[in-house]
């Protein structure tokens, strides 16, 4: 006789899956026109879940057979993850309502995406992990193509199919070997086996590396980061918006969650492989991005060198690093969320524009816009008092604390080059003359979004007390479990 | 007093006076620009009125950190908020207060464009040069000198005045980027062994041999760059010579000592065997310094440039009075400093006076200014024999005291230094010449007017300075004394007991 499991660990899951298809049911009885209500009620599902999650669980608990933890740094990640995905849902409103791609099947799919994202977050074997994950990428990829009618919007959408495909399929393979080398797929079990010391075979090492690689193209790591620039800059901007946070954070989170849970003793056999890819990352993040002409491929490459920085704290594999990844990806998400409301703000004569030099001036035509993406853009440099800042010091205290000392002076010096064309933007704004101004006003969604991420990046310094702790707590979750 | 925080009162006023601007300054555009003037005035007077408590409450005999303030910051990581003084660092906080109100003065006409923004910019400047100076937690320490570059990187680019006002903002904002970064790794490889940034603690830790020599130079990156000392000087004249005249008052007055302060806080006394290691360094690379660009001076035909070039010579013999680690040269170094940023500012606001009339910095476009511009003739000449170093100014008393500290040390070392003061008197006397003196034929500089009040009432208190540093420095000196007396003990000490340990490692494996 099987029992029921307990299911209330997963309580905020299971109540965003019955939203999502309440929501689904609505719009096809409302139609098109509903999209509003939907997206209001998908961000008020959102709220929900992250009181579910904060109040009704527990932790740390494992259900459903293990399948399923929930522990302080689930909390965490997945608050950041719904964080993201509501304010994206916010920010597209206006732009999809404008461009006629209001559909209501768009909320729903960020919605069903953010529950992948979550039930990645929470994996606690390689199936769940699996299914987390292809729910996530599937919703994402007809997002990212949900302007069928443009080629470049549809090349977009294939492109992460075909490259997101391909990925899966080396995860999956990774984690077939493991399974067939360790006979279990249970993160705990794996722990166990592997706690117990003895050979580890080559197979099994083939097995971790797949799983890394996957996990790489997740995170749009180099040298997996080619699909990054063409979908960011391919996919409707709401939506380029949407993949440059949340499923960043919960990919990080998962990879954090693997190779530290279940391959946390095989320390050594993963890590020159993330100090690689670490070092890569920061690289090309710093020097790809100097020439680029379009914001949205710019910011690609940026969040490619941020995910080099925060794979720095993987790579340390300490609990300091983990806090150090926790503390840096909360950051990102606040500089990256604002700086995309900047950019969807970018209209010329009701025309989105892309390009970096239309930016020129922009301190004269809209000065509260100018200050609040020359802070998001001070801040991704590193420059204290802001919090960009903060987030590197945490990764960097743990790469020098695990004496990976080549991987920070590696990474503070390309954070110079990065800081170029960072401030290139500042000096566009500030000391260039204007040469169309955009439209005004940007609208009020968009004018909270920009002011509430400008104060959080401006002003973190003030009270960072709660966040790191928060941070400290869920990285010991994690390194507990 | 001691209830009261004043060091963080001086610090933040300034840039609650900016939020007061960024909030209250409304209207038309000559609305905005009178009360942001007025504003900033006000609010840099205030706080130099604030720093005059902590130069006469400040205990002149004792050597620690005094007017200390603590707050819970990052209680978890061990970082948190404190401020306080010691004798080495309280007169460049009340260099920052003075020369702020006199910064803002002086941008009074000559800035017209974005008024609000540019006050505001330099208000929170100055928050980050007093805060800079004042704390005694690293990471404090760190942010407030890393923030400055923001505004400065801003006042630079906005309102400089040349058409390479981007390219130095640049190269402004990423060479002291590239040093400080590296800075921000020492300061988390100390962080790792003491658990603590308080600097008090720092000072009291002893670090490996190994470890301090890895340390020693990523600091020296960062001040080095700072200071600047030749090689990495480079980005200095072209900042200064695009950074409008305020600004480079505040580059040449306040920024470049930032370098010399870190040195002094952190690399001699936190790392003194590396000192001892590096000092030789230290004193080739200044004796090239004082040499090569007092002859790269001479030959310059832009007087913020050739201003910019003295500075770096200056420098130099602020790093070797530094590192002889005499009593002399200390004082002498830490004099220097300070009667730099009182002369070598107003000497760029002097060609700013002249600026504002022509928009040329060409010395061969000036020529004869002393027929119609004897005021102005005569406060040029003061600064200019302050910065030759003439005895009975501030120049003299700094340079003087550092060259009797190297000849305690090494007198190549001082021979060679000592040839900078005679370059020096060359290229200022030569550019005076070429500017005052001579006869007025230049029909464009024909209608200039004298210094006008406003330029008098900036020049006045510089001008005080540099006689009662020349004339009486020892209300300057008996103020570090203390705290120089300190540093040298435990710098000696250190050595001596890494001198002892190596000798009686020696000694375990003779036997």
């Amino acid at each position: 006789m099987t029992q029921m499991p307990d299911i209330a660990p997963a309580l905020p899951e299971i109540f965003l899956a019955l939203a999502g298809m309440a929501l689904l049911m609505l719009g096809v009885f409302k139609g098109d026109r509903s999209t509003r209500l939907v997206a209001y009620l998908t961000v008020l599902s959102f709220v929900v879940a992250g009181f579910l999650l904060v109040s009704t669980v527990e932790t740390p608990s494992r259900t459903f057979g293990g399948m399923f933890v929930a522990d302080d740094f689930a909390v965490f990640m997945k608050i950041l993850s719904l964080l993201g995905s509501a304010l994206a849902v916010i920010m597209s409103l206006e732009f999809i309502e404008r461009e006629q791609m209001a559909r209501f099947e768009f909320p729903v799919l960020f919605l069903f995406a953010t529950l992948g994202m979550m039930l990645m977050i929470s994996a606690g074997s390689l199936l769940s992990l699996y299914l987390g994950l292809e729910l996530q990428s599937l919703s994402l990829y007809v997002v990212a193509a949900f302007r069928r009618d443009t080629v470049r919007s549809s090349e977009a959408g294939l492109k992460y199919f075909v490259l997101g495909a391909l990925s899966s399929g080396m995860l999956l393979y990774g984690a077939s070997l493991i399974y067939g080398f360790t006979g279990t797929i249970d993160f705990v079990r794996l722990a166990e086996t592997f706690a117990e010391g003895g050979q580890v075979g080559i197979g099994l090492i083939i097995g971790i590396v797949f799983i890394a690689a996957g996990l790489a193209f997740k995170v749009s790591a180099v040298p997996f980061h080619m699909w990054t620039p063409d979908v960011y800059e391919g996919a409707p901007t709401p939506v380029t918006a949407f993949f440059a946070v949340a499923p960043k954070v919960a990919a990080i989170a998962l990879f954090l969650r693997v190779m530290v849970g279940p391959f946390g003793d095989l320390v050594l056999q993963w890590q020159q492989i993330v100090v690689v890819i670490s070092i890569l990352s920061m690289l090309l993040g710093a020097y790809a991005a100097i020439n680029q002409t379009n914001i949205k491929r710019l910011m690609a490459y940026s969040s490619i060198g941020h995910m080099g920085y925060a794979l720095i704290g993987l790579a340390a594999g300490t609990e300091r690093g983990v806090s150090g990844v926790l503390i840096y990806m909360a950051i990102y998400l606040a500089m990256n969320v604002g700086t995309f409301a900047c950019i969807l703000s970018m209209r010329v004569n009701r025309r989105m524009v892309e390009g970096i030099n239309d930016l020129a001036g922009l301190s004269k035509t809209n000065p509260l816009m100018a200050l609040s993406l020359a802070v998001f853009m001070f801040s991704m440099a590193g420059i204290p008092p802001l919090a960009g800042f903060f987030g590197k010091l945490s990764v960097f205290l743990a790469a020098i604390d695990a004496q990976l000392y080549t991987l920070a002076i590696i990474g503070v010096l390309t954070s110079v080059v990065g800081a170029f064309y960072y401030i290139r933007i500042v000096k566009l704004m500030y000391f260039d003359d204007p040469v169309e101004s955009f439209d005004r006003p940007i609208g009020r969604d968009m004018t909270l979004v920009l002011t509430g991420t400008g104060l959080f990046t401006a002003f973190f310094f003030l009270f960072p007390a709660p966040i790191m702790d928060a941070a400290t707590r869920a990285a010991q979750s994690l390194l507990a479990g | 007093m001691g209830q009261w925080p004043i060091l963080s009162l001086t610090t933040f006023v300034p840039i609650v006076g900016a939020g007061f601007i960024f909030l209250l300054a409304r209207g038309t555009p000559e609305t905005v620009a009178r009360n942001a003037r007025y504003m900033a005035l006000w609010t840099s007077l205030i706080t130099f009125g604030l720093s005059l408590f902590i130069w006469f409450e400040f205990d002149r005999a004792n050597p620690g950190f005094q007017f200390t303030e603590y707050a819970e910051w990052f209680p978890a990581w061990n970082i948190n908020y404190r401020m306080g003084v010691d004798g080495i660092s309280m007169m460049f906080v009340l260099l920052c207060t003075v020369l702020t109100p006199i910064c803002v003065l002086a941008s009074w006409e000559s800035i017209r464009d974005r008024v609000k923004e540019y006050m505001i910019s330099f208000l929170i400047l100055e928050t980050m040069m007093i805060g800079m100076f004042c704390a005694l937690d690293f990471v404090v320490f760190y942010i407030f000198f890393e923030g400055v570059l923001i505004p400065m990187f801003v006042i630079i680019g906005v309102w400089g005045s040349g058409s390479r006002r981007i390219y130095a903002a640049f190269k402004f904002f990423l060479f002291t980027l590239l040093g400080s970064v590296l800075m921000l790794l020492a300061l988390i490889a100390m962080y790792l062994q003491t658990r603590d940034t308080n600097i008090a603690i720092l000072l009291a830790t002893h670090f490996d041999r190994d470890m301090q020599i890895w340390l020693w130079l990523a600091l020296f990156a960062s001040f080095a760059v700072k200071i600047p000392m030749w090689p990495v000087h480079t980005w200095l004249p072209d900042a200064h010579v695009e950074a409008p005249t305020a600004g480079s008052v505040i580059l040449a007055g306040v920024l470049l000592k930032m370098g010399g302060y870190g040195f002094l806080r952190f690399s001699i006394p936190i790392l003194p065997e590396a000192t001892a290691y590096f000092t030789p360094l230290v004193y080739t690379l200044s004796v090239v310094a004082i040499i090569y660009t007092s002859l790269v001076a001479l030959a310059q035909e832009d007087m913020k440039k050739l201003i910019a070039y003295s500075s770096i010579a200056h420098m130099g013999f602020v790093t070797i009075g530094m590192f002889t680690l005499t009593t002399q040269g200390i004082h002498g170094s830490i004099f220097q400093m300070l009667s730099h940023g009182v002369v070598s500012a107003a000497l760029f606001l002097a060609v700013g006076v002249v600026y504002d009339r022509l928009h040329s910095r060409e010395i061969a476009r000036y020529g004869g200014l002393w027929n119609n511009m004897p005021r102005y003739g005569i406060v040029f000449m003061i600064f200019m024999l302050g910065s030759v170093g003439l005895p009975g100014t501030s120049g003299f008393v700094g340079e003087f005291l550092s060259l009797v500290g190297a000849f305690q040390v090494n007198t190549w070392v001082a021979f060679l230094a000592a040839t900078g003061l005679v370059l020096g008197a060359a290229y200022m006397l030569y550019l005076y010449r070429r500017v005052i003196f001579g006869r007025l034929t230049k029909d464009d500089l024909k209608g200039f007017h004298d210094l006008s009040l406003r330029e008098m009432a900036v020049f006045a208190p510089l001008i005080a300075l540099v006689f009662w540093m020349g004339i009486y420095p020892n209300s300057f000196i008996e103020v570090m004394d203390a705290s120089v007396a300190q540093l040298i003990e435990n710098y000696e000490a250190a050595i001596q007991s890494a001198a002892d340990e190596a000798a009686g490692a020696a000694a375990v494996a003779l036997r």
